[in-house]
This record gives C-alpha cells, structure tokens and sequence, in this order.
C-alpha cells in the first residue's frame, strides 16, 4: 500500500542587501520599487509558495566607517512592504523579519494583528533579537543589550505578545486587561485590536545559537535554518525537533525551512558552468577583499584577490570597545579556520570567499533540483526550504516554472491553494492555543 | 474673485460622531476588515478629494475617557493607520494617503521608514499626521515611559519631525549609482547620517530607505491652541485648525501667520485646513433629524472641538464656501457616520463644490504637486552653484 508523500514546504526570500544579488546583470531590476515587490510576490503565488519572506533593515551596512558601496544596499520598510502586498495577493504568506530588541510589544502586536486582518490571515513573524550597539544608536533604547538579556527580552517580548494577540474573545466588544509585570516589560494593555484571522501570526525563528534553539521550541511555527548541506540539515532536524516534547509539542508543530539557492541548467554541465559565472558576479575582486578586510578588521586593499590568504594580523583593538571581550580570541580562531579551508584546497581569496558565501545549494537540471529537494523532505532533513534567487525581481520565475511542476508530479507540493487557507493552513500547522483560559476573563 | 480649496476627509472607524457605530451596527470586527477602507478611500478617490487622513491611537480608549472604565456601546477595534494606508496605496490612483502616528511611543526611526515606504508604495502620495499620545491609557499599554507634560510632549513632537526630514534627506537623489565598473553600487559619498541627539532621544545613521518620490512626505498636525499652532508653524507642511465659524478661522490664521514668522524654517507657507464634522442627507431637514436620533442613542448632544455641521449638500457646500473666503487652504470633512457621509462627500458634496468653482483644479501626480507645495531637495544636496568644481565664472543671480 503506498502512503501519500510528505508535503514539501517552500518559502520566498526576497534577496535583501547582501551579495546574493547579482546587481550588476543587466536584467535586474529595482529592490525599492513596489512594482518589484509585487513581481516577486505574484511569481511566489503562481510557484503556491507558503510565503514570502522579507528581512529587516535597522541600519545602513559600514565597511571601514563609511556606507558599504560594493552590493546592493537600501531597502523599504518590512511592515509597510508586507501590508501592501496583502492588498495584490489573495493566498501567499507575508512574513517580515522584526526584532525583539528594537521594538516595544504593544505596538508591534498590533501592527502584526493589523496585517493578519488586511491579508485574511496570511501574517508570519521572523522574531529576532539584536544585541549591538550598532544597530541600537538608532532607537530609543540604545545601547548594547548582553547576549542573554536579548533572550530573555525576546521570550517576554513573545509571551506578552501572544497575551495580548489571545485577549480578544470571538464576538466580544471588549478585550480582557493584560496585566504583565516582568524584568522586561511592565505593562497594563488594553489591546485594541480583535482578534485576527489566524487568532495570532505564525512565528518564525532564525537564530542557531543554544539560546536560540530553546526559543524556537518553545515559541517558534518555523524555523529558518542555514544549514543546507543534508547531514547538517538532519542533525538540526533532529535536536530541535526533538526539544518540542518537553514542551508538550509534536514534530509537525514546527516547520524547518532552510535557506537554499538554486542554478538550473538543461544539463549538469551548463548548471555548474553557469553556477561558477553567477558566483564569480556574486563576489567580483573588490568584494573578495571587502569580505577579508571585515575579518581582519584592516586595510587589505594592497592584496591580489586572486593570490593567497594575507599573512598580516587582524586588528580587533577598536572592536573590543564595542563590549567583545574576547573578540580577539575569536577572530584569530576564525582566520585559522579561512588558512586551513584556503590551504587544503588550494584557494584563493576570491575562490574563498566564492566557497563561503556564493556557494549554490541546489545545482543541476530541473529533475535534478526536484529530486532532491524531494530527498531532503522525505528522509526528514528539512520540511522544506527558503529559497533564494539571485536577480531581483525575477530571481523566483525559472524555479516557478520548471522546478515548481516536477515536485507536483512527484506528489509532494501542492497543485492549488485551498480556497481562504491562512498562512498556518498553508505550512500544516496546528491552531495556536490560547494562552489565557476562559476563568481569566471573570478577573477582568 | 472667489477663493479656491481643497477638499480632504479625515477616516475614523465608524465615523466620528460616538454612537455612529451603534446606530450602524458596526461590531469591533467589522471595522478590522480591509474592505470597507478600500471602498472608501476609492469613492474618494474617484471624487478628486486631495487626501485622506486616517485616524489612529495607541489605545483601546478614546483620549479623554477613563481608560479604567471603558464606556459601553462605543466601537472599539482598530487597524494600525501606517500599515492601512500601505494596503490603500496600490489600490488608488491619486489620492493621498495621510494615516496618524503617535510621536511619544514610537521609534521616530520605524516611522521614517514605514512613511517612506508609503511614498514608494503610492507613488508619491504619502503623509503622516503626527499627534502626541500622552493618555494615560496609551503609557499603561507600553508601560515604564516617564509621564510628560503636555508642553513636553509637543517638544518631543518637535524633534520627531525634525529627524524625519533629516532621515529622509539623508539618501540624496543621486546616491545610488549602479556603477558596474568600480563596483560600487551606491555612492558613500551621497549618503549622509542623521547625527541627531535631542532631549528625547538620538538617531545615529542615515535611513534604510533611498529618498522617496516626494523627498519628504507631508508632515501634518492638528492644532487647537498656542503650543500645536507653533509646532506647526515650525515643522508641518500642512494643519488642520477647527475655527467654529468664518470669524474664528480669520483669528486663528493671524496667530499662526505670527508663529510662522519667528519660527517657521520651511521657505514654503504653512497649509492651513479647517476641519468641520458633516452629515449630510439629501433631503431637507433629514441630516438634523439623524443627529438628533444619534444624540439620543449617545445620552447626550455630541460637542466636537470641530464645527458640527448636519444639511443637504447645499447647505454643508454654502458653509465650506464662507470656510473658504476666509483664506484657508482646505477644508478637511471628518464624516458622522461611515460609510454613509463619505459616499456622500464623494456623490454629492464634492461634484456641487467642484461645479460651483470652489475647488482648486490640480493635475499634479504627487501629493505634494497637488498642494502647490515643491518637491524639496534634499538638504545635503550640493547645488550646482555651490560645488567647487562645477561653479560657473558669471555671478551668482538671484532664483
């Protein structure tokens, strides 16, 4: 008796600020236009993707004190991205990158619960947390927050959200008062938005440290990994999954969709020829040694890209400021790491930084792609992936059209999108459970 | 030679008369559902009204109600006004698009960026109205923020729209190059950082977002007295006053020329409209019967620190044409009830005003095009004249 395939998930990142994106070639387009946004939205629609996927901006990228000039740099707003988009899309995911450090919970709540209603349903959450004083000296709190406060400012920051998202009954006018009193937040909401279609957005989680992982169990619906190598992919598989129990949870509760970039070819051999092209416009000379000189935190410019690794030290004097104590330690071992990989196999700085930043996931023919794809889903590596094209908008269209059906025909990815599905109905996931009980609401 | 406006509607849920939601009908959760803003803010949009404002608050309860005991039969239920314009956005043509923004709880960096956005979402039709939320309601739901003063608050409103014009000058028009041969996609040198530290907060880096079809977005306020009038004499492109009659509206106007004059820093003038509520009801005496009946239901005669004005179109039109021979800009029309007063604003009231010549005609694209107002550069903007290696030998000459 055959059983039905498991269902393969796929996610649509939008390729943000980074070196993923190959600006230069004449066919790509704009990363600030809604027009774009829009593209890439419908592509993901018509490949039934679950979502779309967008990162977050909290401030400009600096190499050397100055603006990055070298990749694409400047993106719109995540929420306003996302709520336009509810209004051009009728069955895709719309879910934003948004940081716990930099936000208050009350307000992005409601901003959530906003584009859960304007989107009938379709609102993700990727909650990260943030740590630096980078980012922080533009907001009001400022400052460095420890790597263990971020945390424990991240869970508050979720369980007083779900609070507020639960303190709406069906058909209610009035929402119960939320009284939270933590080391965090001490609040006392009256929230003003009912109760959205899917009672609350899907969270999402990216971080990989230990602290991370137990906040993906106890709070995340998907996990975005970047583990994409299958053995790395099944070992993550099996340890955060395996932390849901302990939370009174089963595996389908959480999705693991890893990132993963692509190169079709219509053999193996045009694939990993035109594999090499794209990786050698993803990192050009310039931004092999930018990539170095951000480990090194020196000026590399005097070095051949195409020669060996430099023989200098890295300077971490002024980084130590920053609250790195044991900064130096770090980089050192991180270096030793570059030599070691570069020695072995005989790279050069170019050909390095091609291996550790540029290096495709998935390479080879249409059936190639699907099935292992299909590989990775089957033997409980992933549930999926977050995949990630290189042109933007069109970085999603040759996926859609020719790898998108052979996963249809395997049986594995769905064919249409059940009519009003909500972004939870779409990745298989079980209804939230309130976090208050009915008794809470004879206290209000 | 009459005096020419134009015409606005300010959004409010079910309308801003209290009990309009009851009357209706109108459960929390109908009000959370895209559908009827989008069938209103087409219906104006069609009628060629200017902009739409949408109201907002970070509170369940309105501002001058105890937020411990919340008044029954009110509407309650809101969607965030940023994330709704965005949803409008491409689903309009030309209207603009003007949601409310709390200054005191806000990242002023978020509402940069999400307002740009809504200028490159709309093509050039983004505002914000900037409104201080000091309720007593609004600091229990983030809890910890020191109580302000109303003074205060409206400093901190002060410094909030500063470094929104200094986020969004902070990309020059220019700055992303795309220069394939160096590289170098964006210009360092055209990017600029905000350098911001005021009393209530600082903002270090430039913004997220390249600058926007307008440059700057339109600030709006809505003042009532002293303190608002010179926040928006010095920071707004546009206000909204709430003048009970002509008379008033000619002595409010005089003061805020006064505030503009010591500290206005915008070389254009400041857009003054005068807000009145509207119901409006074809049939003679009918819009005064459906007042009365929603006073009634509410307990009570409803006072708005705006005129109340209830007609047929023509009697609602006469009032806005003596508004306009005041010499405000516009007119903004918060509606009674919706969505009723505003299809009647868009099926009625506004082609009466424009037949009767009382509109403006525009046929700018932007928002900013079609109040006149220019699209600003951006303040780090090196004008030909003042580059060195661009000033040309012959004498400066006066614009």
């Amino acid at each position: 008796m055959s059983r039905s395939p498991r269902q393969i998930h796929l996610a649509a990142h939008f390729p943000g600020v980074n070196s993923t994106t190959v600006w230069t070639d004449p066919a790509s387009g704009s990363q600030i236009d809604f027009a774009a946004f829009e593209y890439f939205a419908r592509t993901a629609e018509r490949g039934f993707f679950d979502y779309v996927f967008l990162a977050e901006g909290l401030r400009l990228r600096e190499h050397k004190g100055r603006v990055h000039e070298l990749d694409v740099l400047g993106r719109p707003n995540t929420l306003a991205v996302l709520a336009a988009l509810s209004a051009v899309t009728d069955h895709v995911g719309l879910v934003g990158t948004l940081s716990t450090t930099f936000n208050e919970p009350y307000e992005l709540a409601r901003q959530l619960a906003t584009l859960d209603h304007l989107s009938a349903g379709r609102a993700g959450w990727n909650a990260v947390t943030s740590s630096d004083a980078f980012h922080g000296a533009n907001f009001r709190r400022g400052g460095f927050l420890a790597h263990a406060d971020r945390y424990e400012r991240a869970k508050e920051f979720a369980a007083l959200s779900k609070k507020l998202w639960d303190s709406w009954d069906e058909g209610e006018a009035l929402p119960r008062r939320i009284r939270h009193s933590g080391a965090q937040f001490d609040v006392d909401a009256l929230f003003d938005v009912p109760r959205s279609p899917q009672g609350r957005p899907v969270i999402v989680q990216a971080g990989d440290s230990a602290d991370g992982r137990d906040f993906g169990a106890e709070h995340a619906e998907v996990i975005f990994s970047l583990h994409q190598d299958f053995d790395a992919a099944r070992v993550l598989y099996d340890d955060v999954k395996g932390r849901l129990a302990a939370w009174g949870r089963d595996e389908d509760s959480l999705k693991i969709l890893p990132a993963a970039t692509f190169v079709i070819g219509d053999t193996d051999a045009e694939a990993r020829e035109r594999s090499r092209e794209i990786a050698r416009q993803q990192v050009r000379p310039e931004q092999a040694l930018t990539y170095l000189e951000q480990v090194w935190g020196r000026d590399l410019s005097g070095y051949d890209p195409d020669g060996p690794l430099p023989d200098v030290e890295p300077d971490t004097g002024s980084e130590t400021a920053r609250g790195w104590a044991n900064r130096h330690k770090a980089v050192q071992a991180r270096i030793a790491s570059l030599r070691e990989l570069s020695e072995a196999e005989g790279l050069s700085v170019r050909e390095l930084v091609i291996r550790l930043t540029a290096k495709h996931t998935f390479v080879g023919t249409p059936e190639h792609i699907a099935s292992e794809i299909d590989r990775y889903v089957q033997e409980r590596a992933t549930d999926g992936f977050t995949v990630v094209g290189h042109l933007t908008p069109h970085g999603l269209d040759e996926f859609a059209t020719r790898v998108v059906p052979l996963l249809q025909e395997r049986g594995s990815y769905r064919d249409s999108y059940d009519e009003g599905a909500t972004l939870r109905d779409l990745l298989g996931l079980p209804a939230p459970a309130r976090t208050l009980t009915p008794d809470a609401a004879a206290a209000r | 030679m009459s005096h020419r406006i134009h015409l606005a509607v300010a959004l409010e849920r079910a309308g801003w008369h209290p009990a309009a939601g009851r009357a209706a009908g109108v459960l929390p959760h109908d009000l959370v559902t895209p559908k009827p803003w989008v069938d209103q803010a087409r219906a104006l949009d069609r009628a060629g009204v200017v902009f739409a404002t949408i109201e907002d608050a970070l509170a369940l309860t309105d501002r001058f109600e105890d937020a411990d005991d919340p008044r029954p039969g009110r509407v309650r239920g809101r969607l965030d006004a940023v994330l709704l314009a965005s949803a409008l956005a491409p689903l309009t043509h030309r209207i603009g698009l003007v949601p409310t923004v709390t200054t005191t709880h806000t990242e002023p960096f978020h509402v940069a960026t999400g307002i740009q956005t809504l200028d490159v979402a709309s093509r050039g039709r983004a505002g914000v109205r900037l409104v201080v939320g000091g309720s007593p309601a609004e600091r229990a739901n983030f809890g910890r923020r020191d109580e302000l003063d109303a003074e205060a608050g409206f400093r901190e409103a002060g410094e909030v729209a500063d470094v929104l014009g200094r986020l969004w000058d902070s990309w020059q028009d220019d700055a992303i190059i795309r220069d394939a041969a160096t590289g170098r996609f964006v210009d360092a040198d055209r990017i600029h950082n905000a350098d911001f530290a005021g009393e209530f907060f600082s903002i270090t880096g430039a913004s997220i977002v390249p600058r926007s079809p307008q440059g700057r977005p339109v600030i709006s306020v809505l003042a009532h007295e002293s303190a608002p009038y010179r926040l928006a004499a010095e920071h707004a492109d546009v206000v909204f006053v709430t003048p009970h009659g002509p008379a008033a509206a000619t002595g409010i106007l005089a003061e805020l020329d006064g505030a503009a004059a010591e500290l206005r820093r915008s070389a254009e003038r400041l857009r003054v409209f005068a807000d009145v509520v509207v119901l409006i009801d074809d049939a003679p005496g009918r819009a005064h019967d459906a007042l009365a009946r929603l006073d009634d239901l509410d307990g009570g005669a409803f006072r708005s620190d705006a005129a109340v004005v209830a007609g047929t179109p023509t009697e609602v039109a006469d009032h806005i044409r003596a508004l306009a021979a005041t010499g405000v800009d516009g007119v903004r029309l918060r509606p009674a009830r919706q969505p009723d007063d505003v299809f009647a604003i868009a099926d009625r009231l506004a082609p009466l005003l424009r037949a009767t010549r009382v509109l403006r005609d525009d046929d700018a694209a932007t928002l900013r095009g079609r109040l006149g107002l220019p699209r600003p550069q951006s303040r780090y903007a090196v004008t030909p004249a003042e580059d060195p290696r661009t000033t040309p030998a012959r004498e400066k000459v006066a614009p």
